[in-house]
């Protein structure tokens, strides 16, 4: 398939998180220059979750953009079409009559909803919005953050929390080298908040936080982490496995710890669950319920409420019980677990259904919001491999338009598509306002990131 | 010496493909890869290569004698799961 465009094999991949490059990076591993990328992205900039969801004093996990957008480009066959909207600027059928094969990789960027009453108070945030904020995400970055309470509360006690937490509670100076937005740099320099309590609606053993994270929260400077040696008294640990061992012996760590005086304070709580948010404008508190622990059929834990509930006041919610997808423009759709319908990566019409030619998912889209970046190399392989399959067994519709056309249709339909080069401006124009200080100063604006990109179009 | 995976790993497990004395565990090909918080280098294998190093994308891997302080306690989890592989 050497040669012109018209000979090589052409791939739309849809997204730019750590999915579709992982993909990009495996189809130029395995296809070298007979493969042409095409990567479409609603914002002008490549990165998706890596940029908006990892913590920002986690930057140093933002390497892996570098890392797969080099191998991605290695080929010499990659293209970014950025500020581009699938199902506004160009259609799925498009996208299809120019490739031989289009790749999903739009991820689970919303929260699965608090389903409490008050959950829409003013003060009660969904985790992927505040993280957007924080991350200087376009969508979120004017979202009304009010940082003026005592204690602020996280529901759910995933990584995502503790990111949560963290950033509430880290001190100014330990933001500043941070790349976290601007605003809400501001925001916290002149933050009231003392306290952050996370709450956890099963017990220690099965809480969803990973051990690292756990660790790091002991690290921070002026702030004593929190937990109730009466709820470690009694917990069934069960599983010997390493992360348990580790995750056992920290939380006994906290409990004994006497705290730093007058220091901001982590509570980790266990065995609570929200049943409403309290407040007449904004949050004012939470009316939590103690739960007890009961083994299911199936060997699950789940947690069911008991009688016993209580009131933390509260000026600031933050709910991090998971991401979701969102049903994409005329795809199919399983609202139940969250999914595109796919085998192995295959596109399906329906649940169960049969494969559609020529289309593909990857990431959490494909596997739902589980896993970390990594997670990622393994599941682009097998999508990558359906594809290569179903290219040798000529199971891929043959596109009726040259893949000349694909660039032109693009600028007619969004003049303001960002390059490659274009988002190269960005990070660079980022990278240098960060001034050494910090690895970047973030543009939080689309209209802004067009401005820098245009320099170099 | 040894070389030793820190707390900001992100499994890409790059690093198990390069090692030449597999001696990073747990390698995506075992079952364990799937659920495990992070990858681990066994002190008593590793033969100091830096091969891994290398190859990491995001800089989570150090020689032991110089690990960044936010780390050091993970010279000893990097150790502590291949003792505690051991006895199961």
């Amino acid at each position: 398939m050497k040669g012109d465009d018209a000979g090589a094999l052409r791939v739309a991949i849809v997204g730019s998180g750590p999915a579709a490059l992982y993909t990009a990076a495996e189809l130029v591993r395995v296809g070298g220059q007979d493969v042409q990328v095409n990567m479409i992205d609603r914002l002008p900039t490549i990165g998706g979750l890596v940029r908006a969801g990892v913590a920002p004093d986690h930057a140093d996990r933002r390497q892996v953009i570098d890392v797969y957008e080099k191998l991605a480009r290695s080929g010499g066959r990659f293209r970014f079409h950025g500020n581009v909207e699938v199902g506004r600027h160009v259609s799925h059928a498009e996208l299809l009559a120019h490739h031989h094969a289009v790749i999903y990789a739009i991820g689970a960027s919303g929260s699965r909803p608090l389903d409490v009453p008050g959950a829409n108070l003013s003060g009660c945030h969904p985790s992927s919005e505040f993280v957007g904020w924080y991350n200087g995400h376009p969508d979120h970055a004017d979202l009304p953050v009010s940082l003026d309470c005592e204690r602020a509360v996280v529901i759910g006690n995933g990584n995502v929390a503790l990111d949560v937490a963290r950033i509430l509670l880290k001190g100014d100076d330990a933001l500043v080298s941070s790349d976290i937005a601007a605003h809400a740099r501001e925001a916290l320099a002149t933050s009231r908040i003392r306290e952050v309590c996370v709450l956890g609606r099963r017990g220690p053993a099965q809480a969803a936080f990973t051990h690292p994270e756990l660790l790091e929260l002991g690290d921070l400077e002026d702030l004593s982490v929190q937990v109730d040696p009466a709820e470690l008294a009694s917990v069934d640990w069960r599983s010997d496995d390493f992360a348990s061992t580790l995750r056992k012996a920290t939380l006994e760590t906290y409990a004994r710890s006497r705290g730093v005086p007058n220091a901001r304070r982590l509570l980790l709580r266990f065995m609570v669950s929200p049943i409403e948010v309290l407040g007449r404008s904004r949050v004012e508190g939470l009316r939590l319920v103690r739960n007890r622990l009961v083994n299911t059929s199936e060997g699950r834990v789940t947690a069911v409420p008991g009688e016993r509930s209580d009131v933390l006041q509260t000026g600031l919610v933050v709910h991090a019980i998971g991401y979701r997808g969102s049903p994409p423009q005329g795809l199919p759709f399983d609202a139940v677990s969250g999914v595109i319908p796919n085998r192995g990566g295959r596109m399906l019409d329906g649940p169960g259904g049969k494969p559609r030619a020529g289309q593909y998912v990857v990431g959490w889209i494909k596997r739902g919001p589980r896993g970390v970046i990594g997670s990622n190399k393994l599941c682009a392989r097998e999508t990558v491999r359906a594809l290569m399959q179903d290219a040798a067994a000529g199971g891929l519709p043959v596109p009726v338009r040259g893949g000349e056309s694909f660039s032109p249709l693009i600028h007619a339909r969004q003049p303001d598509v960002v390059s490659y080069r274009g988002w190269k401006a960005v990070d660079r124009f980022e990278r240098q306002r960060g001034q050494g200080v910090r690895p970047r100063e973030k543009l939080t604006r689309v209209d802004d990131m067009l401005r820098v990109a245009r320099s170099v179009a | 010496m040894t070389y030793v995976i820190v707390g900001s790993c992100v499994n890409d497990a790059v690093c198990t493909e390069v090692c030449p004395v597999d001696c990073i565990q747990p390698a995506p090909e075992a079952g364990e890869f799937a659920t495990t918080e992070m990858l681990y280098i066994d002190p008593d294998v590793c033969i100091d290569c830096k091969a891994c190093a290398d190859a990491c994308p995001i800089n989570a891997i150090y020689p032991a004698e110089h690990l960044p302080d936010k780390w050091t306690a993970y010279r000893e989890i990097n150790a502590a799961f291949f003792r505690q592989r051991m006895r199961s």
